[in-house]
């Protein structure tokens, strides 16, 4: 399944790093990639694909993306990409 | 590939604007738990319950994490229990609402709704004395919620049932009265109720529905809100609601979504999404703030019938596409104590009992969480109803009244009830009383509209 990690926050470095790190620990594919920093502002969005057998559960995940988030000074956000298709795409 | 700016904006409405799936609601038919002997059937009602709705609030707390929403009630309603209650004739029906919070405790649910009466047209075996125990009910369970349908388009107005919930709903307050007359915040009376309305309290399970379904509402009077926002106070009412549509359209596209997603999950058909705006005490989360944001000083001024019509409409015409199946009540509520605006508005007298009855004739309900005086008579409420009712059967639309008289309150105190039910300062009635009308009982004819064969 593909989910989507958004991580928004105060720009630092390596938030890139960390983060992409996360994932491989977690068996977590990242397909795509895009990052702006707008000022001071942070905004990295990731498209992920993971076995759901072989990676850890959606619970599990968020608990571990907000530890790491609070750690580096961001939010990070794991979700399932449908939301996103189904609100914005017809 | 996703566009960041969609993504950004998903996150956005649920971080900051308050975007959240209101409730989903398992309709669970109790047809088949009937039995002549009441602590029979009440097992039977216990067991069907849990047994449906075992996996509801896991599964449902499931696709919340995962999808990364806000869920934020788990409900369950069944069919209407005068239904159930009424072979147990002699028995006293209160057992059923033991059964019904019994399970809700078990499962974990917050509200269970249809300890309930549909009386539009004339009283049945049951009907009586389910109505009568509905006080009791109420202050001796903690998750039921009860409602009773006095009138419809069809019928016409059950005034014998109308000046019988003035007194209910007097009784409902007076045995909670040390609990903020909560027991009155848990009945609905109804006119054209909905068979599968998934928001509490007047939830039930109609009849023509299926064993049992999936029915989700929506809320999100917050998002609608920040979208308004920014908008130029110069651009025309036209282009205000296209901005509402759009946003309803993206809201309601996310309650299909968890609906499907529970239906499929817990092998349960998928009933309908209630396009509801739902607002919560929460600032930021008001329906009042929405008409406010269009350009109104505050809510209740002239014109505020009229942007909560637009409102309304525009919340339906952008839902209605993004939803397969449309049904409940859908449309904007009007909930005075929940909702941070409106108790804004009560507050400074901006709001009045007679203000909000012109906006029921144009939102999706009717009379909503009004705190009233504690010594309102019985007639009153009664009159209360009656009004709204005549709304609702002549226009053809829901219309329902949730007042609450605060019993031993003074008139410049508020009840609290804590929670999403929020608190409300005491607002003021109409004199004269309308006791003679009341007394007289009957039925109010169906009107023309009801002839549409």
């Amino acid at each position: 399944m593909k989910a989507v990690v958004t991580v928004l926050g105060k720009d630092n470095v390596g938030i890139l790093a960390k983060v992409s790190c996360a994932c491989a620990e977690r068996n977590l594919n990242i397909l795509e990639v895009t990052q702006s920093v707008l000022q001071d502002l942070f905004a990295m969005i990731m498209l992920v694909e993971f076995d759901k057998d072989k990676a850890p559960s959606f619970e599990e995940l968020n608990k571990d993306f907000d530890e790491l988030g609070e750690k580096i000074g961001t939010k990070i956000h794991i979700m399932h990409e449908d939301i996103f298709n189904s609100m914005h795409k017809i | 590939m996703l566009e960041t700016k969609d993504i950004l904006e998903t996150i956005n409405m649920i971080d900051n604007e308050h975007l959240d799936v209101r409730t989903v609601t398992m309709g669970i038919s109790l047809l088949d738990c009937i039995d002549p002997d009441i602590d029979k059937a009440c097992e039977n009602v216990y067991n069907k319950i849990c047994r449906y709705a075992a996996e509801l609030v896991p599964t449902v707390e499931a696709i919340s994490r995962e999808y990364g929403i806000p869920i934020i009630n788990k409900r369950i309603a069944v069919t209407p229990i005068s239904m159930i209650a009424a072979v147990c004739q002699d028995k006293d029906p209160i057992k059923f609402a033991y059964a019904l919070d019994r399970a809700a405790e078990t499962l974990g649910v917050n509200f269970i709704g249809g300890y309930s009466a549909l009386v539009q047209k004339g009283f049945s075996a049951g009907d009586y004395a389910l109505i009568e125990s509905i006080p009791r009910a109420l202050a001796e369970t903690s998750h039921v919620c009860s409602s009773v349908n006095i009138g419809s388009t069809k019928a016409g107005i059950n005034m014998d049932a109308v000046k019988m919930m003035g007194r209910i709903v007097k009784e409902a307050a007076e045995l909670t009265k040390d609990n903020n007359c909560a027991g009155a915040s848990k009945l609905v009376v109804f006119c054209n109720a909905p068979e599968d309305n998934p928001f509490m309290a007047g939830a039930f399970h109609g009849v023509g529905e299926a064993d049992c379904v999936i029915n989700v509402g929506v809320s999100g009077p917050g998002v609608v809100r920040a979208a308004l926002a920014k908008i130029d106070d110069k651009e025309d009412l036209s282009y205000v609601a296209d901005v509402v549509k759009k946003t309803a359209f993206k809201i309601t596209r996310m309650g299909q979504l968890v609906a499907q997603e529970a239906s499929k999950r817990l092998c349960v058909p998928f009933g309908i999404v209630d396009l509801s705006l739902a607002p919560t005490p929460a600032v930021g989360d008001s329906v009042a703030h929405i008409l406010e944001e269009m350009g109104l000083e505050i809510c209740g001024c002239h014109g505020t019938t009229a942007a909560l019509a637009l409102l309304n409409d525009a919340v339906k015409k952008g839902g209605v596409m993004a939803s397969s199946h449309v049904g409940g009540l859908s449309g904007a509520f009007i909930p005075v104590s929940e909702d941070a605006g409106m108790i804004a508005a009560a507050e400074q007298d901006a709001i009045d009992i007679t203000k909000l009855e012109a906006m029921t004739a144009v939102c999706s309900v009717g009379l909503d969480m009004i705190v009233v005086p504690g010594d309102t008579p019985a007639e009153v409420i009664s009159a209360i109803i009656a009004d709204e009712a005549a709304i609702g059967m002549v226009n053809t639309k829901t219309t329902a009244v949730r007042l609450i008289p605060a019993v031993g309150k003074k008139d410049d105190e508020c009840l609290d009830f804590g929670g999403l039910f929020g608190y409300s300062p005491i607002m003021k009635l109409r004199k004269g009383s309308p006791k003679i009308f009341i007394e007289r009982g009957g039925r109010i004819p169906a009107p023309l509209q009801a002839l549409k064969n």
